[in-house]
């Protein structure tokens, strides 16, 4: 082992006691992993920083930050961007695989208005399952090759699937499992983490910044920005999955992103689908 | 397949405002794909729109236009319920035409 190594490790050994020790205080009962507090916490950030924002209004974006914005896209959705893609997924999603089997046999209700309960914490496997990792699961399991993450084929279905969903109440749920807690709270580290060249944490840009500028872009709030997924985004000239922004944010700020649906991505969308929770599903979305 | 466009044209009682959507792909020929590739070019040429015979708009695009176009422009005249007639053809020779009502 070479030296420098060693030292690493003998400092993380010490992280790590300084952690258990400070895990064992009795007087840390601020630091306890209370999701409802914050997502109390969360939703009151916004609404004082934004108090002329209704808060169904915080799904839309850049649009619910800035005037100008709002009324193009109030007109751009009278002929939305995402409208093949969204034929295309109601397509996809009735035809049968070849074994006879939809993917409506491997959704609650048939897959049909649920959209809201995703991600949800699965207590037999002890991890998170989000709905794009579900939908490649039924693929698998009826024999078909699963999609990519990040666009088309996976866009469409996703796509229909907020659709029937649209205006339902996000409603994500903690089961009461260690486990779950701890998913919840690697995600919510994962947000406040800075990364990347740049340092940037998703938190930098959307908590801190929302309906600011980075460039010609409006900054979206984090409060409800998941609701609107799938989106079109017209930078991308197509259509993008909750995978794409997780991993195409953490290479515009310069860091390595992961893989889709790594379990960094599946917390921290856990994370901010479960603080967003109340506010509307309003995908699948347009943005700039 | 469904229809490559998308049409919506209502009538204010003297013109007829026209939206539509077209799906194409409209690469410029000037783009690498993920080999390095040049992406040959592909893009509507002219779209024209027709009323009772004539036509009311005409667009002459290149590749600068973005994929997924979106137009939208008003004409004098048109009555509900009259058709107009839209189609477009591209560099490669392919063409798309449709129908929509003025509601």
């Amino acid at each position: 082992m070479r030296p420098r190594s060693a030292i690493y490790l003998a400092s993380a050994a010490l992280a790590l006691a300084a952690l258990t020790l400070a895990g064992s205080l009795p007087s840390d009962a601020a630091d306890k992993i209370d999701p409802v507090a914050d997502a109390k916490a969360f939703r009151k950030f916004f609404t004082d920083k934004f108090p002329k924002v209704k808060l169904e209004d915080f799904v839309n974006g850049p649009y619910s930050m800035n005037e100008d914005l709002y009324r193009q896209w109030q007109e751009k959705e009278q002929f939305p961007p995402y409208e093949f893609s969204l034929e295309m997924g109601k397509e996809m999603f009735s035809k049968p695989f070849k074994n006879g089997k939809t993917y409506a046999d491997c959704f609650p209700n048939g897959g049909i208005g649920v959209r809201q309960n995703y991600p949800y914490f699965d207590e037999k496997e002890g991890k998170v399952i989000t709905l794009e990792l579900a939908l490649n699961r039924c693929r698998e399991a009826n024999g078909e090759a699963p999609y990519s993450y990040v666009r088309d084929e996976m866009a469409a279905l996703t796509a229909y699937m907020a659709f029937t969903s649209r205006g339902k109440p996000m409603d994500i749920k903690i089961p009461n499992d260690p486990r779950a807690l701890a998913a919840y709270e690697n995600g919510k580290e994962y947000f406040y983490t800075r990364r990347g060249q740049l340092n940037f944490s998703c938190a930098t840009c959307h908590v801190q910044s929302p309906g600011e500028r980075i460039r010609a872009e409006i900054l979206a709030p984090a409060l409800g920005i998941l609701n609107a997924m799938p989106i079109y985004r017209s930078e991308w000239s197509g259509m993008g999955t909750t995978s794409r922004r997780f991993t195409t944010c953490n290479s515009q700020i310069r860091g390595v992103p992961f893989s889709p649906q790594d379990d960094e991505y599946r917390n921290v969308e856990y994370y901010l689908s479960y603080v967003s929770n109340g506010l509307p599903i309003s995908g699948p979305g347009a943005r700039p | 397949m469904a229809s490559s466009i998308r049409v919506r044209a209502t009538s204010s009682g003297e013109t007829t405002e026209v939206q539509a959507l077209i799906q194409h792909p409209m690469d410029s020929g000037f783009v690498k794909d993920a080999k390095g590739e040049i992406i040959p070019a592909h893009f509507i040429q002219q779209l024209t729109f027709e009323y009772d015979g004539k036509n009311v708009f005409t667009a002459d695009w290149g590749g600068g236009v973005s994929k997924d176009p979106y137009v939208k422009f008003a004409f004098k005249g048109g009555k509900k319920g009259d058709e107009l007639k839209i189609s477009w053809v591209d560099n490669k020779g392919a063409t798309d035409t449709t129908t929509a009502k003025i509601q």
